[in-house]
């Protein structure tokens, strides 16, 4: 018994789509290591991260066929992470008063190297090597004390390297409100990092 | 600190970032070239950019990378 055409070109197709649900699956496993970075700074700590990256991939591979071939597949994967994140509801993320982020940001895009410059007058900090004058744990930590909403934005652009395009995308913000974002983002983060050398 | 210098830190970042205006940008450029104080800084902003990046990279744990190879689907 011969199969009819129509079975034949059902056949066809599933096994076009098999082919295309393997490919997309490995190049999403490709960018895990990108996908983690920024998920690891959204996070409060490094098991939410996992439990993020986890479940945004499950989530991924099961609407698999709502992804665009051709477009930005590390940016719709990070879609899917940041809202998994927002609707988490940033447990254990500090939410500080609009008039405290004013403050922080009102010391401006200087604040960091007049701190580091005052706390020793005859070093010149653009000259060091700033990882000599500046931790890896102060940058982690002045990093998760920026506001949720400013963070998200220099995560994205800073570290994983997002245009501000992609960042609005991914946000679904508009671009200028990524940019203001990023502006104030990186002053806060400048801002909580003098705060630890004065410490 | 001058005037001058407080537009100049107003425009670190959206020149770092080269979104300013080519008249802005010529702007800062001629105050940069005549002002240490800002130079420095900016030159500051731009490698702390980059430790900045390097400093908040942690590599993911092989258990999470295992985890996510074990989601894929399973070939017929």
């Amino acid at each position: 018994m011969s199969e009819s055409p129509s079975t034949a070109t059902e056949a066809l197709r599933l096994a076009q789509q098999a082919r295309n649900r393997v490919r997309f699956e490995e190049e999403a496993l490709e960018l895990s290591d990108q996908v983690y970075r920024v998920a690891r700074r959204l996070a409060g700590t490094r098991e939410e991260a996992e439990d993020l990256v986890q479940q945004t991939y499950e989530r991924a591979f099961r609407s698999w066929q709502q992804y665009t071939p051709g477009t930005n597949l590390r940016a719709w994967l990070l879609r899917i992470l940041t809202n998994l994140n927002i609707d988490r509801g940033r447990r254990d993320q500090r939410t500080p008063q609009t008039s405290s982020i004013d403050q922080l940001e009102e010391a401006g895009d200087y604040v960091l190297y007049n701190r580091l410059e005052s706390a020793a007058p005859e070093a010149n900090p653009d000259e060091e090597r700033v990882d000599e004058r500046l931790s890896q744990d102060s940058i982690v930590d002045a990093l998760s004390e920026v506001p949720h909403d400013f963070r998200d934005v220099v995560v994205l652009v800073d570290i994983g390297e997002f245009s501000y395009a992609d960042a609005a995308q991914i946000l679904d913000i508009p671009v200028g409100t990524v940019m203001s974002r990023l502006h104030r983002g990186r002053r806060i983060l400048k801002k909580n990092l003098a705060d630890k050398v004065a410490a | 600190m001058s005037d001058w210098c407080e537009k100049c830190e107003e425009m670190m970042q959206p020149f770092l970032d080269g979104t300013l205006s080519d008249a802005d940008v010529a702007e800062a450029e001629r105050h940069l070239a005549l002002c240490s104080w800002c130079a420095k800084r900016y030159r500051f902003e731009e490698r702390l950019r980059r430790y900045v990046r390097v400093a908040a990279a942690e590599p993911m744990r092989p258990e999470l990378k295992a985890r996510l190879a074990a989601l894929r689907t399973p070939l017929q």
